[in-house]
């Protein structure tokens, strides 16, 4: 009996939990499986990154990145972002307490401000445009609007999976299934946010400043 | 997952904190929330600002993402040095291996080549 008992102790002292061997729960799988997808996604920014700061300079001529941006929209684009995240940490916190109304008053917070969001950043694409400064102007705006662009893509998908999510929970309720889906909703949510700081950073704010 | 679950040391999915009251979640969402405010606000104030030396600022404004990045990781996604997150951690410290080579790489392989390359008008003189 001692000896199964220190035995137990050593397994805990170097790592190896013995009494919880065996396969991860489904929600542990599912949320490191979209997990690795988001670290993939970021990888794949990560080249869009690269070939914008490759091309800062390659102006052919045209405006550059200083000309072109309006930092205050930048500023409010970012703010609404980064509040529609704490909206969406809002609503992860309600889904865990099975809060119905909570839940959905969290979520239409975060689809607005969302929203919002795209609204701003498709009227500065369309003001753009208007101007010449379109993405076949030049190599710099070519990059510009294919990684700002990606993103504000991934933030319209985000957007209708939002809208998918409140429309389960009102229907079917907090069962787990659903759960594990709100779970990878929130990782990409709260993942945009995370490449939405790179952006304005490095193609805004540092985009401005060369 | 059940709380009886959550209660062991199992692992953790990327996004799932371990159970504390109500209150203290959302707080921790709060601090997120200030520290990302205060990164962001720095960030677009040093961008446009004459008062500090002006070489510094691009430096400043990475430092700055970097930082507001990881809040955002510990406040928002709950990737912490928690035994429990290992693999969500070592899955990160992956990822950002590849991004740092694919970033670093091209800045670095473009800017020898510029460096190196004639200028295009004269590469224009040769083809003749």
């Amino acid at each position: 009996m001692s000896i199964a008992v220190s035995h137990g102790h050593d397994a805990t002292l170097i790592g190896l939990d013995s009494e919880h061997a065996g396969p991860a729960s489904k929600r542990i799988v599912t949320g490191y499986g979209f997990w690795i997808f988001i670290l993939s996604d970021m990888v794949m920014f990560s080249c869009f990154f690269a070939a914008y700061a490759v091309l800062l300079g390659e102006t052919n001529g045209g405006p550059s990145g200083a000309e072109l941006f309006n930092l205050t929209n930048v500023a409010i684009e970012t703010a609404c972002l980064l509040f529609s995240s704490f909206a969406c940490g809002m609503a992860y916190i309600a889904a865990e307490e099975r809060n119905h109304m909570w839940f959905q008053i969290a979520m239409a917070i975060t689809c607005v401000l969302g929203l919002a969001f795209l609204a701003i950043e498709f009227h500065e694409f369309a003001d753009l445009v208007a101007r010449g400064a379109g993405p076949s102007r030049s190599a710099l705006l070519s990059a510009f609007f294919t990684l700002v662009g990606c993103h504000g893509l991934h933030v319209s998908a985000g957007t209708l999976w939002l809208l998918t999510m409140m429309a389960q929970v009102f229907a079917k309720g907090f069962r787990a299934d659903i759960l594990r889906r709100f779970l990878c909703f929130a990782l990409f949510w709260h993942a945009l946010d995370i490449i939405w700081v790179a952006v304005f950073s490095v193609v805004y704010l540092l985009g401005s400043a060369v | 997952m059940s709380d009886v679950e959550l209660h062991h040391r199992a692992d953790l999915a990327p996004g799932d904190e371990e159970q504390v009251s109500v209150k203290l979640r959302v707080l921790g969402y709060l601090i997120g929330l200030g520290l990302a405010i205060v990164l962001t606000a720095t960030s677009f104030f040093v961008a446009g600002t004459d008062l500090v030396w002006q070489p510094s600022i691009p430096v400043a404004i990475i430092v700055l993402a970097i930082a507001q990045m990881g809040v955002h990781l510990v406040f928002f996604l709950h990737i912490t040095t928690d035994p429990d997150n290992t693999n969500n951690v070592l899955a990160l410290a992956f990822g950002l291996l590849i991004v740092f080579l694919v970033i670093g790489g091209s800045l670095w392989i473009m800017a020898n080549l510029n460096h190196n390359m004639l200028p295009m008008d004269q590469i224009m003189q040769m083809q003749r």
